[in-house]
């Protein structure tokens, strides 16, 4: 076996002081635990308004025991939810997860960590610019934090800021943009340094077609946050222009508010927003799931000992997902007034972009044929991964339908078909990710035991709650309503849901306490194991955990694909990228 | 940082080093910025009821000058970047200050013509047209603003580069550079839409 690449002394630790080192770090390995420790907090953060809000929709007006009075006069009188508040909620809920939970988590926190130790970098190509991402990202999500505590609470017109409501919502909104365009200007510094690290700084015989899949995805990802995320931001100006300036961008002329007109110029177009807002969030759907493919690609590779079948395949399908990806954006405006035209062409693209998706899963499922499979944890997270995101993207197909997404549009069936994508699978790739890449950071394994207690009852209780909401949402139930659906007849039938979905979700942050303690455990106590403890093929298992300031002692050379596994004639059942003869 | 590579020569299969090839990547995200924006004039403009001609509101001599100022800053920044190639650093402080200052005529102007515009109650609320003048030409001067940051820095302060790695200094000054090109190409745009049309 080659040296070349592995080495036991860390080269030259710079004396920093602990603000350099751990604050205003410019070290890659530091950013990402950064970002992945806000991340994880903020994932928390978001999952607690959701709790709240369940607690509303399966008791709706009744008073919160115990903690209910905490939340004061204007939120919670007696401790039963005011309406506005709930808004509050729900709007927060969706944008602290999107952009302040997963993002930064499977962007931040992996890709800084994994990408450059994957492709042999000593650092990612800016590392000043690394920092200046974080803080901004960090900025940002003090903002958003704030503005619960401004006049009028938090922006309370959903994560999807619609106009005109947005327009005239109070102070929170306007705190809300401020929050986005720091996180966008995060995302886009962030962006360019992936893209340069990943393009310049690969290790010598680090080929494109040689690069883990898991890198690949980071590279289309951050193409996708640079493109997509400015229109955003111009939309976000100019809904503060909206608001500090009363220009009418989004106000039609003759709006009424309260039975008042409206004193503007008018002449604005409220559908200009959603193009815009859209033309990010598509791309943003796929921000939240291609990292997480990678991922489990890794994990899966590792724990079936032989190749992935299918990797130019699947390189080619996530290429031809980030190209489509920006033509798809309107198949969440079916029922606006855009007409039936462009609705055709929209259907037409989504039914496309559906078929890469399908090539990767296949891939992925065609691997495990034959294989002799380990199941650790984060094997158990990767496999749970393929059929939860199969049942969000199939159950997307009749949304991205015009004919049946007028029946189901905005319902509690686009609420579980999402969430399905996101929660089952994003949710658990981290997971995975965690489980896996835990030896690398500390230099001790997780416990398995607390691992599978953490496993088994998340499985279960996500799909506790969000089959229901399929049947909730094919009755027509609206996903806004505040009681639930209490008020309405025909939701009568399946509110009893409510309070079933409710307990599951509670139980579901029950289950993560196991997942809490494995952590802080096993840093002290786990396993302690050697560099490369799942007998990986990767570069990142190169460098001693953790790996030292420069990563490698001399930059490492690749002879060979990302998934040599079980190759005839080996000495051993997996060959290292860096490993020249068999 | 030491120890990353390509930061100063280049790299051999894509012929830029990291800095070039970061900025490039930028100013693509700043054409989608700039055309979501276009794209909203467009938009609103094709939905409006009515749309004044630019030049019955705006001063078309005012915005003519402030073209050829920026354009001859274009000029400038290049004649800079050359002379720092020649080994020059007396004749790059010369055009590096010429350019930070027609920067700075540019906002001055602008500002006048803003001034005027409120004093006719012209303010971006009146009209979409205003509106969308105001928010073009106030985001393009942040970006000029943004440019004087930096040049300055490059002029100043970090022209000490110069003695102890001049060769990354003359990459710091085309990169800085191609964003001040960029910001130029922007107003040439907005110029004919906003001004003219």
């Amino acid at each position: 076996m080659s040296h070349s690449a592995q080495h036991d002394h860390p080269h030259q630790e710079p004396q920093l002081s602990f603000w350099r080192k751990y604050i205003f770090a410019t070290d890659h390995k530091v950013i990402g635990l950064q970002y992945g420790i806000s991340g994880l907090l903020f994932l928390f953060f978001g999952f607690c308004l959701m709790m709240l809000m369940r607690w509303q929709l399966a008791y709706p007006g009744q008073p919160l025991p115990v903690i209910g009075k905490l939340f004061g006069e204007t939120n919670m009188p007696g401790g039963v939810m005011l309406p506005e508040f709930y808004n509050q909620l729900g709007a927060m809920h969706g944008t602290i997860m999107v952009f302040l939970g997963i993002v930064p988590i499977v962007v931040g926190a992996f890709g800084n960590f994994i990408v450059p130790l994957q492709i042999g970098a000593p650092d990612m190509a800016f590392p000043k610019l690394n920092m200046a991402s974080y803080w901004f990202f960090f900025a940002g999500g003090v903002i958003m934090l704030i503005s619960f505590f401004v006049p009028g609470g938090a922006a309370s017109s959903g994560w999807t800021s619609y106009t005109p409501l947005a327009d005239i919502a109070t102070t929170g909104q306007t705190m809300w943009i401020l929050g986005m365009v720091c996180l966008i200007n995060s995302s886009l510094l962030g962006a360019v340094n992936f893209i340069a690290t990943i393009i310049q700084l690969r290790a010598k015989g680090m080929t494109f077609m040689r690069l883990p899949f898991f890198v690949w995805a980071e590279l289309i990802t951050a193409f996708l946050l640079l493109l997509a995320f400015p229109p955003l931001e111009a939309a976000g100006v100019l809904q503060l222009m909206d608001r500090v300036a009363h220009t009418s961008f989004f106000l039609p002329s003759g709006l009424v508010v309260s039975g008042e007109p409206l004193n503007i110029s008018g002449g604005g177009s409220p559908l200009l927003w959603q193009h815009l807002f859209w033309f990010l969030a598509h791309p943003e759907v796929y921000v939240l799931i291609l990292p997480a493919m990678g991922m489990i690609t890794e994990v899966i590779a590792n724990n079936i000992r032989k190749p992935i079948w299918g990797y130019k395949a699947m390189v080619y399908s996530i290429i031809f997902l980030g190209f489509l990806s920006f033509i798809v954006w309107a198949h969440h405006m079916y029922l606006t007034n855009m007409g039936t035209v462009i609705s055709a062409f929209f259907q037409a693209t989504t039914m496309i972009i559906s078929i890469p998706s399908v090539v990767i899963l296949t891939a992925l499922f065609l691997s495990l044929w034959g294989a002799s499979m380990r199941f650790p944890t984060t094997m158990l997270f990767a496999l749970a991964f393929l059929p939860m995101f199969g049942i969000g993207g199939l159950t997307g197909l009749p949304l991205g339908l015009s004919m049946s997404d007028i029946h189901l549009h905005d319902t509690y069936y686009v609420i579980a078909h999402f969430h399905y994508i996101v929660a089952p699978g994003t949710i658990f790739a981290i997971f995975a990710a965690i489980y896996h890449w835990f030896p690398k950071v500390t230099g001790r394994k997780m416990n398995e035991l607390l691992g599978k207690i953490h496993f088994w009852p998340s499985l279960i209780c996500m799909n506790m709650i969000f089959i229901p909401m399929f049947i909730q949402g094919m009755a027509g139930v609206s996903r806004r309503l505040y009681d639930g659906g209490a008020g309405y007849a025909h939701a009568q039938g399946v509110l009893h849901w409510n309070v079933f979905i409710s307990h599951a979700a509670w139980t579901l942050a029950l289950a993560q306490i196991p997942f809490i303690i494995n952590i802080f455990w096993s840093m002290y106590k786990g396993e302690k194991v050697n560099e490369n403890p799942w007998g990986a093929t990767t570069l990142e298992w190169a460098t001693p955990n953790p790996p030292p300031h420069g990563n490698f002692a001399q930059l490492p050379e690749v002879f060979r694909g990302p998934y040599e596994y079980s190759v005839p004639g080996a000495q051993k059942d997996f060959t290292p990228q860096y490993q020249k003869e068999l | 940082m030491e120890g990353i590579p390509y930061t100063v020569e280049r790299h051999p299969e894509t012929g830029v080093f990291n800095a070039k090839l970061g900025v490039w990547l930028f100013l693509a995200s700043e054409v989608m910025l700039f055309g979501a924006l276009f794209s909203t004039y467009i938009l609103l403009r094709v939905g409006a009821l009515e749309w004044p001609h630019g030049s019955s509101i705006l001063n078309v001599p005012i915005g003519t000058f402030n073209t050829m100022v920026l354009i001859t800053s274009s000029v400038t920044v290049v004649m800079a970047w050359a002379s720092l190639k020649m080994k020059n650093l007396n004749k790059y402080k010369l055009f590096m200050g010429l350019t930070i200052l027609l920067a700075l005529t540019f906002l001055v102007v602008k500002a006048f013509e803003y001034g005027a515009k409120f004093e006719h109650h012209n303010f971006p609320s009146k009209s979409t047209f205003l509106a969308i003048y105001f928010t073009l030409t106030g985001l393009h001067g942040l970006h000029v603003l943004g440019g004087i940051v930096v040049n300055s820095y490059f002029w100043g302060p970090g022209a000490r580069m110069w003695q102890t790695d001049p060769e990354r200094f003359t990459n710091r000054i085309e990169v800085a550079g191609l964003y001040w090109h960029f910001v130029d190409l922007v107003w040439i745009f907005l110029f004919p839409v906003l001004y003219l049309l």
